[in-house]
């Protein structure tokens, strides 16, 4: 593996930081709003069941 | 079989659960090895030095900014035409991952202009369909969020995407449409004599593959969601009523 970015690290490194970040913080986001909802929901079905 | 069972929220969401995890993984998978493929074991341009490393971001996020509109377009005539809530819900679920797209690809290409051309912006009409675009996605899910009555949202979100759509296309064709500008043309090409050369083009598909299969994953969860919040504010307001 090669890692020499020259002269360019600097626009490269903040490239990938900054998608990298936005990647991770919509799917953490959309992934716990989905898990939140869904037991929500869960809940107020068993007490319209019950 | 018909396309329109789909259109059953309850159906919907029994079809999609079992997918998304394997679009998640596969597009975890894919975005992994082309973005290590990419930025380890592919030689910097002779034009680009290293910045061509950023190709594996800006081209993939590009393309789903873009063809996430299309995706939103045929969902909000979808609406219009038939009436289906699931595809008025799964175009307000695409609207924050195509932004977040946007975002992407307007922050990468900067980045990879500075050097390139000396500058962070220019009112190229790439970079000025591309900047309007991103303020569609902004109006579009602003407008979602400021109107109370869900279909109404659903109608007038749709036709703010019959309009927006005219600049996510001219996003996808200026480079065609005009000569002048600083961005080049397209990156990617079916045909190997005008693509980029292999040792990047190969790992860049992998990246496609992976941004499609993350806004697939992403859409399908995002609308699973969007339905049964639909839901459990219909349930709300009958509790509500029958208290009353």
């Amino acid at each position: 593996m090669t890692l020499e970015l020259g002269k360019y690290a600097s626009e490269v490194l903040s490239a990938y930081g900054v998608s990298l970040a936005l990647l991770v913080g919509l799917s953490g986001w959309s992934w716990r709003r989905y898990r939140r909802v869904k037991a929500e929901m869960e809940r107020v079905e068993r007490g319209r069941d019950g | 079989m018909s396309i329109w069972e789909y259109a059953n929220p309850k159906k919907f969401i029994a079809t999609t659960a079992p997918v998304i995890p394997w679009a998640f993984g596969g597009a975890i998978l894919c975005i992994v090895v082309g973005l290590i493929w990419g930025f380890f074991l592919t030689p910097d341009a002779d034009r680009f030095g290293s910045t061509v490393k950023i190709i594996y971001l800006h081209v993939p996020s590009a393309m789903i900014a873009i063809n996430g509109w299309i995706m939103m377009l045929v969902a909000s005539l979808i609406w219009l035409i038939r009436r289906h809530h699931v595809s008025a819900l799964a175009a307000k679920a695409a609207a924050p991952v195509g932004m977040v797209m946007t975002l992407i690809a307007l922050w990468t290409g900067a980045v990879w202009g500075q050097p390139m051309w000396g500058t962070w912006w220019a009112w190229d009409p790439r970079l000025t369909s591309f900047l309007i675009l991103f303020l569609f996605y902004l109006g579009y899910v602003a407008l979602w969020e400021a109107i109370p009555d869900p279909d109404q949202a659903a109608d007038l979100t749709s036709v703010l995407c019959l309009v927006g759509s005219v600049f996510a296309l001219l996003s996808r064709y200026a480079v065609y449409f005009w000569n002048q500008g600083l961005h080049q043309g397209a990156t990617l090409s079916m045909d190997s004599e005008q693509h980029i050369a292999d040792v990047f083009w190969v790992p860049l598909v992998v990246c496609i593959a992976g941004f499609i299969l993350l806004f697939v994953a992403l859409v399908l969860m995002r609308t699973g969601t969007e339905i049964r919040l639909r839901r459990l504010r219909a349930l709300e307001r009958q509790a509500q009523r029958a208290a009353a």
